[in-house]
């Protein structure tokens, strides 16, 4: 028994040294897991805490200005008459056209890039450029639709139009659709199309039928945050002329695709450089209008997205 | 099957999203612009037609109110405005998109000859004054006028990174830092007012520039040493939180800036004209006609007041009236800036 107990003592004690070793280790991850969270939370509150500031700021501003007559008048020079009736309908309008201009294209786009191209060397140039795209600043797309959609497609757009506001900010969420499309097929395993394709289907109906239905949340999320891009872009609509007061609206119909129009970020812009106090609170209601729409089209995606997902 | 159906019904439902938005914009569009109380509404006007307004963000209240006054009165013409700045609107107007643009100062010499190559012919109205108004803190209890020649020791090219300190414009101020601010670059207030001082439109780099003047306001009222400038709309608005520097031309009487200085002027060499230059081909289209009239009538002069601007005063209204009457083409200035320019004298 003797040659056991002598082999115990030595191990006996490097158990004790490793396992004094082990848990200060042990303490010292755990503390730095801490101090992590702890970091992690700060950064939360932070930023919560300047949205919160932001927003305390803009509600305290804006809702006294808020009233139906607010919503329903045309902007004015005396405050207590002004409302926002135009830029919120030239929002709906360009929003609308734009959600019908982006969305069968980048999707389609998409769709072509990451299942039907092979991969060669071209895709990867396309690919390339079509992320560079997405980190182009507004105001050069805002260059880009002045000359091909204001002054080269004017008999089509007739300038400063409705058309030409919502093509010029389709082409700046574009890239961001495509993207959010291909990360969102790149995300469905390639078991279910090679499934497919044994039982004799075409890649068209691969896609049709299993890939693309899975990928449609993602593709949704993608599509809802280009459009809340769109939704806030001035720089571009300024530079391709958008309007900034209009005293009548576009009538419903293809020729008012045509009539000029105003959006509500260049109301705000407009409001909030003036030198009447008066007008600081009514850009700060335009804003408040401004969230709730930007909120409403969250919701929708994300409604449309858990039913996709059941 | 099942997948496709949900598709389709995405289809729908987004179709209907669409369909609902278009509704909700119609229902808005059914509504016209809110009659004005106070304004006698001209009945039987059958005017018809478009009036295109562009241009200068300066100019952009006084047009605004004059639109939405004019509109209020004849509901046939639609009158649109735009804000594009005034070299930008000056590039729409050569390029013949636009009737009327606003400008916070005349036609360039370089504008001058785009709008020549174009064929267009303009008519120039100057249709308001401002007076740009040099600020400082309400602290600040030593610089109650200042000498244009003092304000160019602050503000040109030179003195940057040399002129810190108030006791280097003056030696009887403090020895404080000078804390500047001012317009960006692009705006048509700096041009002036570099050109005013004799800066030659060019200033020092190292000052807080800011597009939007309520930025400014901020910085200065924070800054118990700061001065900057902008237009008199911003003073008068917030007199509480700034004190408004007296000028001296150089004959060594001090001018503090107001609405009474700036018409009478007296408040030189910062106040400046406001104008809109009309398309002289659609100047005789009736929609436009009647705009540009309303604009310039004496009657409606209370709207540039209202705004924050500063009437003209009458003899220079009333050559203002003649000239889009005799619609006098051209450009008074010659390509050069409104400094120093009487506006009587040259009309």
């Amino acid at each position: 028994m003797t040659p056991l107990s002598s082999q115990a003592t030595p191990l006996d004690a490097g158990w004790d040294i490793e396992q004094k070793q082990v848990l200060k280790a042990l303490d010292r991850r755990q503390g730095i897991d801490k101090g992590f969270s702890w970091l992690a939370l700060l950064a939360v509150i932070f930023s919560l805490f300047v949205l919160v500031v932001l927003l305390v700021d803009i509600l305290i501003d804006g809702v006294p200005v808020l009233s139906w007559n607010f919503l329903t008048s045309f902007p004015s020079r005396r405050p207590e008459a002004a409302g926002i009736v135009s830029a919120l309908v030239g929002t709906i309008w360009v929003m609308v056209l734009v959600a019908l201009f982006t969305f069968p294209i980048g999707v389609g786009a998409g769709i072509f890039l990451e299942e039907f191209v092979p991969d060669s060397l071209i895709a990867k140039a396309v690919e390339i450029n079509i992320s560079n795209l997405a980190g182009v600043p507004s105001i050069i797309y805002g260059l880009l639709g002045l000359q091909v959609f204001v002054r080269i497609l004017f008999p089509i757009t007739q300038g400063r139009s409705v058309l030409s506001g919502a093509l010029t900010l389709a082409l700046l969420v574009l890239p961001i659709v495509i993207i959010a499309t291909r990360e969102s097929l790149r995300s469905i395993p390639g078991s279910l199309r090679q499934a497919g394709f044994a039982l004799g289907a075409t890649r068209w109906q691969v896609i049709r039928s299993h890939v693309f239905p899975l990928a449609l949340p993602g593709i949704l999320t993608g599509v809802i945050l280009a459009l809340s891009r769109a939704i806030g872009e001035t720089a571009p609509l300024i530079t391709i002329g958008a309007l900034t007061y209009i005293p009548f609206l576009p009538e419903l119909s293809l020729r008012g695709l045509q009539s000029p129009f105003t959006v509500l970020p260049i109301q705000i812009f407009n409001w909030v450089s003036r030198p009447q106090a008066d007008f600081h609170a009514l850009a700060a209601g335009a804003i408040i209008v401004l969230m709730v729409i930007l909120l409403l089209m969250n919701a929708t995606a994300i409604y449309l997205r858990n039913r996709f997902q059941k | 099957m099942v997948l496709n159906k949900k598709l389709l019904r995405v289809g729908y439902s987004s179709a209907l999203v669409a369909m609902m938005a278009s509704l909700a914009a119609c229902g808005g569009g059914s509504q016209t612009a809110t009659p004005d109380a106070d304004t006698e509404m001209a009945a039987g006007s059958d005017l018809s037609g478009t009036v295109l307004v562009d241009g200068s963000s300066t100019v952009f209240p006084v047009s605004e109110a004059m639109a939405e006054e004019f509109g209020a009165a004849n509901p046939g013409v639609a009158v649109t405005v735009g804000v594009s700045g005034t070299g930008g609107g000056f590039k729409k107007f050569c390029a013949g998109e636009t009737d009327i643009t606003g400008a916070s100062r005349p036609i360039s010499q370089e504008e001058i000859d785009l709008c020549a190559q174009a064929g267009i012919e303009y008519i120039e109205l100057p249709i308001a004054l401002d007076g740009l108004t040099v600020v400082v803190s309400p602290e600040n209890d030593f610089a109650e006028c200042l000498t244009t020649d003092e304000l160019l020791t602050m503000w040109e090219p030179d003195a940057q990174d040399k002129i810190k300190n108030w006791n280097q414009v003056r030696a009887d101020f403090p020895d404080a830092p000078l804390g500047l601010y001012g317009p960006g670059t692009d705006s048509g207030t700096y041009d002036f007012f570099m050109d005013a001082i004799g800066a030659d439109g060019e200033s020092r780099g190292d000052y807080t520039a800011s597009e939007d003047d309520n930025v400014i306001v901020q910085g200065v009222s924070g800054d118990a040493n700061g001065l900057g400038f902008f237009g008199l709309a911003y003073f008068t608005e917030n007199q509480d939180k700034l004190k408004a520097v007296a000028i001296d031309s150089g004959n060594g009487t001090c001018v503090e800036p107001s609405a009474e200085t700036v018409a009478d002027g007296t408040y030189v060499p910062l106040a400046r004209p406001e104008f809109i230059y009309v398309k002289q081909s659609v100047a005789e289209d009736p929609a436009i006609a009647a705009f540009v009239n309303f604009y310039i009538s004496p009657d409606n002069a209370g709207l540039v007041d209202e705004v924050g601007y500063v009437q003209l005063p009458e003899e220079v209204n009333e050559k203002v009236i003649s000239r889009f009457e005799n619609k006098t083409v051209g450009s008074v200035f010659e390509g050069k800036g409104s400094i120093g320019v009487k506006l009587e004298e040259v009309l």
